[in-house]
């Protein structure tokens, strides 16, 4: 049953909720609040964005109605899993001073148990950013915290039929079709979905919502839907070479245009579902006896984070924004193995003066890849 | 990269999370200068302390109760980490914290971290240390295995710059190693009293004092950012090769195990890529600035 394609029918996703709740998860999907979707604790069906869809393009949001009741024609919101995962801020531990002078500490690193997550409607962009954040809290050290809520998650995938405007996971090779790591992959068709099983969780789970054999004609359809959304994405970036062109040319005057726009705002790290930088906190209470350390999203724009002992590593916008788009382009590759982008759109969508990691990235790579084959032929016509 | 320095010995912490500091008692305390002194510690935990095992070049993050963390180099000797030893310059607020301590109280370790001084790979090889002030703590652990296998080297040479005599360190054990005839050690200050009689100027004018036989030579460098900069370069100007030149770097570290992002120098982490990087590992971003 595992990878094979089934019917089930749309009344059944409140049921798949019912049964996910009763089986101790916490379901966490797409739900509309303060104008956006986004992702929060749900108990029905009828708390999804069922007819909405979402309208993005650089620094721009809107929610707008749709022609049909679908219940997941839309993208990616401002929030992801990383949310639950590595949460905006956390209490790592608290401690007590016994004695006096400092004769010892008593360490409590009791949080409350990590609960078990359903997650509903992760796109296939979101698996691809937690590929990535399992390679950076979930390898040698691993958080704990990350690793509980990781290790009893369960993923209720969607594929992407209708790509956002600032959508480029094609061009990434995470999407739009979820590939790996989910438990259940669905395809929303106008009267059924299609289902996919992709472990033995999942397909337990399908068994119990009715599934009937897709025959050739759906699965040809499902085909056709994601082939189309590939073709459709909103924007795209050209990754040959990247890394290398980022690396080498830091000094590019293009860094200097985007600083210039700029605000050092860190919404594009925050709402970017692989960034993992965070700060570290240490304080205590007013008597001095009990400490506690928090752990809290940092974000590689602001001045202090590249503070240390005589000074800033990265004083100007300039070279914050250039460590950013470096990172996740260039950097993440010999760190992780993979890139650090997965094509989600946010950080363009969010960026108050829409920025966009494609047209920067783009408008550098294409100028260094112009002068290389200037300069080819230059060396051949010398020859 | 060398096996050597990518192999790590496992990391002590409290309640098995990478996160949390085990708690160690300051032994001994010695006071270096009048901001530095060397704390020797032990962990309190007898079952951490006997798995406690540190490379030369390695660091740990030390805890100061409800201030907050630093990194900072083992200076001790590795073939004895039952207890092991930090010099800490007091700057800020965790260090002037820990320079409030005495032996008895106890701070928090997070440890061992990071990438080590590749010493197999100097076998047979003639070996020239370059340290600028407290440069020379991740350096002395490296000093004691080399002296310990003295014969396992060729030519043995240590240059130490410190702003004026007074400010360095280790200062007995240091004229002793300049008593040895198989170490080569030459001192300089910037600002000279009326006792110095020895060079004065910055660490990279001794390089004309030693003898580089550049083919043979492995280069281990760890100072203010300025002098590993100008030692880098004048080596490489005297052609010791890339792969043979490495330097320990300094960044801003909130974790010590790659998830905070804050000491990312380049695509390289310097908490777990480093501190101790070849030079041809970076020497991509090297001399840039802002990175
Ligand atoms: C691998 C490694 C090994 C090291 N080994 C050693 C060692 O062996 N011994 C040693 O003494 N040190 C060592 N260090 C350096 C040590 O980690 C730093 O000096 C550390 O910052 C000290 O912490 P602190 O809290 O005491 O000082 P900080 O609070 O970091 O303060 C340092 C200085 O910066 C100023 N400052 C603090 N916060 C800010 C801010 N936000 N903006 C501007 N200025 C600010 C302070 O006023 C002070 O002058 C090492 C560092 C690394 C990375
Ligand atoms: S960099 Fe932008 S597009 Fe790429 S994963 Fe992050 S938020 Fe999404
Ligand atoms: S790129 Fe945009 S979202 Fe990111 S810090 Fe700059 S202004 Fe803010
Ligand atoms: S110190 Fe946190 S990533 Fe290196």
């Amino acid at each position: 049953m595992v990878g094979n394609l089934y019917i089930i029918e749309k009344a059944r996703l409140d049921d798949l909720i019912r049964l996910l709740r009763e089986d101790g998860c916490r379901v966490v999907g797409p739900t509309i609040r303060d104008g956006a979707i986004v992702f929060d604790e749900i108990a029905s069906a009828e708390q999804l964005p069922r007819g909405w869809t979402d309208v993005q393009e650089a620094g721009h949001y809107r929610l707008e109605r749709r022609t049909d009741d679908a219940y997941f024609g839309y993208v990616v919101g401002p929030y992801s899993c990383k949310r639950y995962l590595f949460p905006p801020r956390q209490r790592l531990f608290s401690i007590t001073r016994n004695g006096r002078p400092l004769s010892g500490f008593d360490v409590d690193v009791t949080s409350a148990s990590p609960p078990r997550i359903a997650f509903l409607g992760v796109r296939a962009c979101d698996l691809a950013a937690l590929e990535i954040q399992d390679r950076v809290f979930n390898a040698e050290y691993a958080d704990p915290y990350y690793r509980d809520v990781r290790r009893s998650a369960v993923l209720i995938a969607v594929n992407c039929s209708e790509p956002g405007g600032t959508c480029f996971c094609s061009s990434m090779q995470t999407g739009p079709r979820c590939t790996r790591l989910f438990d259940l992959a669905l395809t929303e068709l106008p009267a059924a979905f299609a289902a996919e099983a992709g472990t033995e969780r999942g397909r337990a789970l399908l068994e119990r919502l009715s599934p009937q054999p897709a025959d050739r004609n759906v699965q040809h359809l499902v085909e056709l839907m994601l082939e189309s959304a590939a073709e459709h994405m909103g924007r795209a970036l050209d990754t040959r070479e990247l890394p290398e062109i980022l690396l080498q040319n830091p000094e590019h005057p293009h860094w200097n245009r985007v600083a210039e726009r700029c605000l050092a705002c860190a919404n594009c790290t925050l709402s970017c579902p692989t960034c993992f930088c965070s700060n570290v906190e240490d304080s205590t209470d007013l008597g001095g006896s009990r400490a506690e350390r928090w752990r809290s999203w940092g974000s590689c724009f602001t001045l202090e984070f590249s503070y240390h002992t005589g000074g800033f590593s990265r004083s100007s916008v300039r070279a914050r924004y250039r460590q950013w788009l470096t990172h996740k382009l260039a950097g993440w590759h010999e760190q992780f193995g993979m890139s650090g982008c997965v094509g989600c759109g946010r950080c363009i969508t969010w960026c108050p003066v829409g920025i966009d990691v494609t047209k920067e990235a783009t408008t550098i790579a294409d100028d260094v890849r112009r002068a290389d084959v200037a300069e080819r032929g230059a060396r051949e016509r010398s020859r | 990269m060398s096996a050597e320095m990518t192999y790590r010995p496992p990391v002590i912490s409290g309640h098995e999370r990478p996160m949390v500091p085990a708690l160690a008692r300051i032994i001994d305390r010695t006071v270096e200068t009048s901001n530095t002194a060397t704390y020797q510690l032990e962990l309190c935990d007898p079952g951490l302390a006997a798995k406690f095992r540190f490379r030369p070049g390695q660091f740990n993050m030390v805890y100061a109760f409800g201030v907050g963390e630093a990194a900072i180099s083992i200076c001790s000797d590795p073939g004895d980490c039952t207890k092991f030893s930090h010099t800490i310059r007091h700057v800020g607020s965790v260090t002037f914290a820990i320079s409030r301590l005495s032996p008895g109280d106890c701070v928090g370790v997070r440890g061992p971290f990071g990438s080590s001084w590749p010493l197999s790979a100097c076998r047979g090889r003639d070996v020239l240390l370059v340290a600028g002030g407290i440069g020379i703590a991740p350096l002395r652990p490296m000093i004691y295995e080399l002296l310990r296998h003295r014969d396992l080297y060729g030519r043995l040479m240590l240059l130490y710059g410190v702003r004026s005599p007074r400010d360095m360190l280790y200062r007995e054990e240091v004229e002793g190693w300049m008593r040895r005839r198989d170490f080569q050690v030459l001192t300089t200050v910037d600002y000279p009293d009326a006792d110095w009689s020895g060079p004065v100027g910055v660490v990279t004018n001794l390089m004309r004092r030693v003898r580089v036989d550049a083919a043979r030579t492995s280069v281990f460098v760890c100072g203010p950012r300025i002098m590993n900069r100008a030692a880098a370069h004048s080596f490489l100007a005297h052609h010791v090769p890339q792969e043979h030149i490495f330097v320990s770097l300094e960044r801003n570290m909130r974790c010590g195990i790659g998830q905070c992002g804050h000491c990312q120098y380049g695509p390289k982490f310097v908490c777990k890529d480093g501190p101790v990087f070849s030079y041809a590992s970076i020497q991509h971003q090297f001399s840039k600035e802002e990175i």
